[in-house]
């Protein structure tokens, strides 16, 4: 009788290590299927689809281009609900930034669990390297990922599998333990040397992390926005919105999205439906979405900014159009605020 | 062989993608499913899933801001 084909779900986030370790295991005959995980944070394509300047550029998934390098399939899975109570809850707490990177893993793992389990596969593969990042990638943590996971020892690790002690697919003989690798720490000339082994050249390397999250100019948006609504809340347009635009609050109960050019002036009017927004009816101007909830006297306020913003800034009227969420709209002529009283503490 | 339309407006890659998938997981081989979308990055995101997903992109346009996708599902 011949054994069975053993299968193998790995995670792929678009990075190299992830490639690098599905590929070691695809080396040892195990059949390998892709997993991804959207989690509305993903550095992914966004903005460049979003920003006019960057929609010249190469817009491919990494994810998707790594699979395909690989020639292994690849199920994206949307996450993004289940995916809310980790970066607002997290039980290990948050990185550098708003990055609940030990929770994260932990989820992302458990859902590759379930997902493995659902589809008759026999084990996981992560991309981790012992050492590599500072909250979940440590020699202490890594059994905490596998534990709350519920993955166990079915949770394989390729890149730094001989520094852990042998999971089932080793024990079982599905791979080759000494054919496993031993990487460990920052450095990453190893994996740029089996990249160059494995006849990989073109990768992406992501510097901090695989999302927004760890971006400390993010996490300072998210931050003012559970601030202002009082709760630690947020939708995927909310998440959305912190990528784009110029965020000012001048006061608590409002802020304003500016749009710094057309590509980022045409996703938002998108939202038009959703949020009180101004556009400059007299001038060339930015379109600017207003999140709040905010007083005739602020409305004016607004639009003075919003006029600061447009080409009429040193002009004595500039007309704008507002427009409300139940269709409303109106026509106000304001006097651009001066510059002198915008003040520093506005910018998000 | 049945014909099917997915409205993918307004959503930013992967997201499209990942409704192409999930709509496609209902459909049986040799139907036919359109995707209509606004994210340019589609263009190239949802035949890169197609290719190693076994479908085969029939035809890809471009029609004002929209695109178009055509895919045979594999
Ligand atoms: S960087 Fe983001 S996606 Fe990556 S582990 Fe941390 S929280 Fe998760």
């Amino acid at each position: 009788m011949t054994a069975p084909q053993r299968k193998a779900v790995a995670l792929i986030s678009g990075g190299l290590d992830s490639m690098l370790a599905a590929r070691v295991v695809m080396q040892q005959g195990i059949h390998v299927e892709g997993i991804n995980f959207f989690t509305g944070f993903c550095v992914e394509g966004h903005t460049h689809a979003i920003r006019k300047k960057d929609q010249s550029k190469n817009k491919r998934n990494n994810a998707l281009w790594v699979a395909e390098q690989l020639g292994i399939k690849l199920h994206i899975v949307d996450v993004i609900d289940e995916y809310k109570d980790i970066v607002i809850n997290p039980k290990h707490g948050y990185g550098q930034n708003l990055n609940p990177c030990l929770d994260c893993k932990g989820f992302m793992v458990h859902k590759a669990w379930e997902w493995m389990q659902n589809n008759e596969f026999d084990f996981i593969v992560t991309g981790e390297v012992m050492g590599q990042r500072p909250m979940s990638q440590r020699k202490d943590t890594m059994p905490v990922v596998q534990k709350e996971s519920g993955a166990g020892d079915r949770l394989l690790r390729p890149l730094c599998a001989q520094h852990l002690p042998a999971t089932l697919p080793e024990r079982e003989g599905w791979v080759d333990r000494e054919q496993l690798l031993d990487f460990h720490g920052r450095n990453r000339k190893p994996q740029i040397a089996l990249a160059k082994r494995f006849g990989f050249t073109d990768y992406a390397q992501p510097a901090g992390g695989c999302c927004f999250l760890t971006d400390k100019a993010y996490s300072t948006k998210l931050a003012d926005l559970w601030q202002a609504r009082g709760e630690r809340r947020y939708e995927l347009d909310d998440i959305m919105l912190l990528k784009v635009g110029r965020h000012l609050r001048p006061q608590a109960n409002f802020k304003l999205i500016i749009g710094r050019e057309e590509g980022e002036n045409k996703f938002m009017e998108g939202y038009r439906k959703q949020f009180i927004h101004f556009r400059c009816v007299s001038h060339r101007g930015p379109f600017v979405l207003l999140d709040g909830t905010p007083s005739d006297a602020d409305i004016e306020l607004a639009a003075r900014i919003v006029a600061r913003y447009s080409q009429g800034r040193d002009d004595d009227q500039v007309t704008l159009e507002v427009g409300f969420t139940d269709g409303r709209m109106h026509e106000l002529q304001v006097s651009p605020l001066p510059s002198a009283e915008i003040h520093d503490e506005w910018h998000v | 062989m049945s014909r099917h339309e997915l409205d993918a407006r307004r959503l930013l890659c992967p997201l499209p993608v990942i409704r192409t998938q999930d709509a496609i997981a209902g459909l049986t081989q040799g139907d036919e499913l359109q995707v209509v979308c606004t994210d340019p990055g589609a263009l190239n995101d949802i035949p890169a899933w197609c290719r190693i997903n076994g479908h085969r992109i029939v035809e890809t346009r471009q029609q004002d801001d929209e695109i178009i996708v055509t895919i045979e599902v594999g």
